[in-house]
């Protein structure tokens, strides 16, 4: 489309607050008791990672739950159920796809990413982002108001699957980090573009989020250097 | 409004009323409203009378497959029939509105005064028949009365397209849209030299640009204004109801700042209708309260501006 120039973000956002987070009250009511194993299933790759994730084999493991997590979220909410407010979600379902096949390929297949107790500063930052992702995330519904039906989990919602991705890679003991860090920063950043659109009070923490990741990632590479 | 109509507007509108039904008899007599006659303004290329508040569907009824928020929906477009509105608006852009709109016109039982107006929003002009069959058929009717070009996009491919089903009966009236402000040059360029029906683009009390070129450049080639976002997104509504509303509203049969804000869009004389959106059934009261009893001259006008401005 030629006339891209033209749109600011806020002519792209076709639909309103309360439509966006009712998406997610009646994509939890569909896939009700999945939070509760998905929650379970995260707090296992947590202990996972902190006890042994540094053997190849349970390393593997948890890439390939990180994995069908990234491709849970491109399919059962971005392309079918986002994408009946936002024209734009067929597009977050690839670019979700995208990550899940690195997480396949670098984490999988190959095996590059091992994990063990955090040791370094950016190591311990991931620990807090992954808990923080994963414990934290679902309850800022309730802060600001929008009630526990429309929490976003781990696992199945975007915004802490990308946060907790960041947490968990940068929890990493293998390098490099940032082919598998770019699609959660883009995402991180373009929902809080969307979510300031839609004036909600928590438009800030996924981007927040991500340039705490970021700078932790420059941070543990520049010390690894020295 | 009801509170606010007086027995001296009512017979004001009721002669004004009579003299519209003298020149357009079916039309005015289907929609007496019940606080007189609703407002109206021909349009240009046919004489066709349509009322001054349409119904926009940009975000409000953008509501995914949540079928208690189309369920509310149905009920904005129930008042919206049933206080004599006529005009309702949408695009391929709108992510679920037009399939809300099918539903809520189903369950209205198709109401025979629709004026369906939609848009083609596809660059590839080749893909636009495909892309208005689709529309129709999320809509649940044979044909839409109006198609507009969505932002200008890939217009000069889908203008002729449209003036073939204009010619082959498939299509009542053609037009171009834009909002925000955007491409008004190209939109100069296009009324001057295109033989439109309409042209769609945004006016309300503080975005006036328009008044300086196209609004009366529409009004010398007799083409049909909509104007979108008279309420600025909701951030004008949201910003004048911090002030309580003025005294010389009554004076317009206005009892709450919609209906200000709404009458002043619709008081220009080059303008056809405005299309508010909501999804609130009182909010939708409000609005097409707008199209009935008095509306602002020159004067009143430039008030409202002032007020809307110290704001």
């Amino acid at each position: 489309m030629s006339e891209w120039w033209t749109y600011s973000l806020s002519d792209l956002i076709l639909f309103s607050r309360a439509a966006y987070f009712r998406l997610f009250e009646l994509y939890n009511a569909a896939i009700w008791p999945a939070q509760i194993a998905v929650f379970a299933v995260g707090v296992a790759i947590l202990e996972r990672s902190l006890r042994g994730g540094a053997r190849p084999g349970r390393a593997r493991g948890i890439a390939a739950l990180l994995a069908a997590a990234w491709i849970w979220v491109a399919i059962a909410f971005h392309a079918a159920r986002y994408a009946t407010l936002n024209t734009a979600a067929p597009v977050f379902a690839w670019i979700f796809a995208i990550e899940a096949a690195l997480l396949l390929g670098i984490g999988v297949v190959r095996g590059r990413l091992l994990f063990g107790r955090p040791e370094t500063a950016s190591e311990w930052c991931g620990f807090v982002l992954f808990v923080f992702a994963l414990a934290v995330l679902p309850f800022a519904a309730l802060l600001c108001g929008r009630g526990l039906r429309a929490a976003e989990i781990f696992g199945l919602a975007p915004d802490p699957t990308a946060v907790g991705t960041l947490g968990l890679v940068l929890m990493a003991k293998s390098r490099p980090r940032w082919p598998l860090m770019i699609v959660p920063t883009i995402w991180c950043v373009a929902t809080g573009a969307i979510l300031s659109v839609l004036k909600t009070p928590d438009f800030w923490i996924a981007p927040l989020a991500a340039a705490i990741a970021v700078v932790a990632a420059f941070t543990g590479r520049s010390a690894a250097h020295v | 409004m009801r509170d606010v109509w007086t027995r001296r507007s009512f017979l004001a509108s009721l002669a004004a009323a009579g003299a519209s039904a003298a020149f357009r008899p079916s039309i005015a007599a289907a929609y007496p409203g019940p606080r007189g006659p609703i407002l109206t303004r021909a349009i240009p290329s046919s004489g066709e009378l349509l009322p001054v508040i349409g119904l926009g569907s940009s975000i409000t009824f953008n509501v995914g497959n949540d079928p208690a928020a189309e369920s509310v929906c149905a009920d904005v477009m129930g008042v919206f029939f049933t206080e004599g509105g006529r005009l309702v608006d949408s695009s391929p852009m709108y992510g679920s509105s037009q399939e809300v709109i099918g539903y809520g016109l189903k369950k209205l039982g198709q109401p025979k005064a629709l004026f369906s107006a939609d848009k083609v929003w596809v660059s590839d002009g080749g893909e636009g028949p495909g892309q208005i069959r689709t529309s129709e058929a999320h809509w649940g009717v044979p044909r839409f009365d109006l198609l507009q070009v969505h932002n200008l996009l890939g217009w000069e491919e889908h203008l002729p397209v449209l003036y073939k089903m204009k010619d082959a009966g498939r299509l009542r009236y053609v037009g171009v849209t834009t909002s925000h402000g955007r491409r008004h040059g190209d939109v100069e360029k296009i009324l001057r030299k295109e033989p439109l029906d309409f042209v769609q683009f945004s006016y309300n009390a503080v975005d006036r640009e328009v008044e300086e070129r196209l609004l009366p450049l529409a009004q010398e080639r007799k083409i049909a204004v909509i104007c979108n976002r008279p309420f600025q997104k909701g951030d004008l509504i949201e910003r004048v109801q911090r002030a309580p509303l003025p005294g010389w509203a009554a004076e317009i049969d206005c009892a709450n700042w919609a209906q200000v804000l709404l009458k002043f869009v619709v008081s220009h004389p080059a303008v056809t209708c405005t299309i508010p959106a909501t999804s609130k059934v009182a909010h939708m009261r409000e609005n097409i309260g707008a199209a009935y009893g008095r509306l602002p001259d020159a004067g009143m006008r430039k008030k409202i501006v002032e007020a809307v401005e110290k704001i």
